[in-house]
């Protein structure tokens, strides 16, 4: 009979920890913060297809890093289920806390059962009527949950980025001060021999939930508005931050009918005869 | 949560495994009892059981669409609710109008609005106007069981193609019957139990090009036209100030005249058939 080594249940968590930590370690951060409108979502992302910031529900944003299927999975879960209550109850009755303990229980299964643990860090965040009553919460591989003070970090170097911005973080900031202490917080490790770095707009995933709006609250800022964001501009950032979802295009190279329709065939026709 | 229970605490596989980022594609393997149209229903008609939604007209303006609808909802020979909201904004550039059975109506609706947030939510991008409308008519189809025994439904669709070559006519008409659809309508349409008489009122005074402005107000003629000749429909009620509901699409998105907007143009179209009766 094959020998079974002994692991004591001890070693295999750390075991499990540890490969969670470093994998997450190897990704760029994110952070969240309540400003005076809303609650702010910066992340680092050179992919403007893959995002790690997205919409939950109407108060419910979603920012995570680490693997992307991992916390893809997850996200697209979480907008099943916010879906799904809204649907049998109210759109009211779908809230942040609910979320953030359905995933504190996958994750932690997912951690004790699994023989590799998801290496995500995630941030399920509520904006509230002011910025005393927005729900920040961080959610961590090993499926435990953390209310935070307004503002969080995750990723790699998380600890030095939250000293940033224990320091210059106040919850009645504008969104360009939010956004300036952000980039700064962000900025601040990864430099050349620990000097701060600056982040192009391009390099920056950065979206709000506005408390103001009635409705859905999320709204991404890309582009100008960000660029203009970044210079400090708080006018077009302020009246402008919003970016609509796209439509497909349905141009010629995009029939809507069956390829075997008629006028299309008629068309092929005529320009293969002109 | 409706699917299962997992003494693990883990998430049904379904959550973080279907792979549709179609919502009612999910309730279908989720939660369906949450689907219109898949309860069974002891045989016989039900046509006289719940209230019925009347009219909805729908018109294409220069830059947009316009959609209005009576607020009256009949049982029988009785009126079941008199300020029933038919009219609806299906997500951020379309509109959708219920007529027919208004319990499996509104809940359609919910369905329909909730389908497209998710896919939208779930893929980054809106569905196409055509498809948006191809999703209703599957959704429709659904409830055929129950439209064969008298519990219809049939909405009237409308949205602004936000990828239209030319903005003035980007505003889009789709009709649907109790088989699906979707089909196209040009220049306006209208359903429900006044649609006959809204539509013959819209035939003769619908120009191609209207502003959006004079389209609300063709529209509130229509309905009054509908209400005129038929009992299911209500006209705008002056003594409790109750006036159609009347929303547009356009390239700014959705938008519902406010009451004291639609109440202006209800009053000027009474007092006008105060003169003329026939408008």
């Amino acid at each position: 009979m094959a020998m079974q080594f002994y692991a004591s249940p001890e070693q295999i968590m750390r075991d499990r920890s540890e490969l969670a930590r470093k994998g997450i370690a190897r990704g760029r951060s994110a952070v969240v913060l309540s400003y005076s409108d809303g609650v702010l979502f910066v992340a680092e992302n050179i992919s403007s297809a893959l995002h790690k910031v997205s919409e939950i529900y109407d108060r419910i944003g979603f920012a995570a890093v680490g693997r992307y299927n991992e916390f893809e999975a997850l996200r697209r879960a979480g907008v099943r289920m916010a879906d799904l209550n809204g649907l049998s109850y109210d759109r009211r009755d779908v809230t942040g806390r609910a979320l953030a303990n359905a995933y504190a229980q996958n994750l932690g299964s997912i951690f004790t059962e699994q023989s590799k643990p998801f290496e995500v860090e995630m941030c399920v965040a509520e904006v509230g009527a002011t910025p005393e009553d927005d729900e920040i919460y961080r959610l961590t591989y090993d499926g435990s949950v953390n209310d935070e003070p307004g503002r969080m970090a995750m990723g790699g170097q998380a600890e030095a980025i939250t000293g940033v911005l224990r320091n210059k973080h106040r919850s009645d900031m504008s969104l360009a001060e939010a956004m300036a202490v952000a980039v700064e917080a962000l900025g601040s490790v990864g430099g050349e021999g620990g000097a701060p770095r600056t982040i192009a707009a391009n390099q920056l995933e950065v979206a709000v939930l506005d408390r103001r709006r009635v409705g859905r609250t999320f709204r991404r800022i890309t582009g100008a508005a960000l660029t203009a964001l970044l210079d400090g501009g708080s006018a077009p950032a302020a009246e402008a931050p919003t970016e609509e979802p796209k439509q497909p295009s349905t141009g010629a190279e995009k029939p809507t009918v069956s390829a075997a329709s008629a006028d299309l065939e008629d068309k092929s026709g005529e320009s293969a005869s002109e | 949560m409706a699917a299962g229970f997992d003494p693990s605490g883990r998430l049904p596989d379904v959550f973080t495994n279907a792979r549709t980022s179609s919502f009612t594609e999910f309730l279908r393997i989720a939660a369906p009892e949450l689907l219109p149209g898949r309860r069974p229903l002891p045989p016989g008609m039900a046509a006289d059981l719940a209230p019925h939604a009347t009219t909805i007209v729908a018109i294409s303006a220069a830059g947009g669409v316009v959609m209005a609808g009576d607020r009256r909802a009949t049982m029988g020979n009785l009126i079941a609710q008199r300020d029933i909201e038919k009219v609806h904004p299906a997500d951020a550039y379309s509109l959708v109008g219920i007529a027919g059975t208004a319990g499996i109506g509104i809940e359609l609706m919910r369905l329909f609005q909730v389908e497209l947030e998710h896919y939208e939510k779930m893929e980054g991008t809106m569905l196409s106007l055509d498809g948006k409308a191809n999703r209703l008519a599957s959704m429709i189809r659904g409830n055929l069981g129950a439209a064969m025994q008298g519990l219809a439904v049939i909405p009237l669709f409308a949205g602004y193609d936000l990828a239209a070559t030319d903005p003035q006519r980007a505003g889009r008409i789709f009709s649907f019957d109790v088989t699906g659809g979707p089909y196209e309508e040009t220049g306006y349409d209208a359903i429900g139990s006044g649609s006959l008489f809204a539509k013959s009122a819209l035939k003769k005074r619908f120009r191609a090009g209207l502003s959006v402005d004079d389209a609300v107000r063709l529209a509130v003629e229509a309905l009054y036209d509908a209400a005129d000749d038929d009992t299911a429909t209500g006209g705008p009620d002056l003594t409790r100030r109750i006036y159609p509901v009347v929303m547009t699409a356009t390239a700014e998105g959705t938008h519902r005249l406010t009451d004291a907007e639609t109440a202006a143009v209800a009053e000027a179209v009474v007092s006008g058939r105060m003169e003329n009766p026939g408008g």
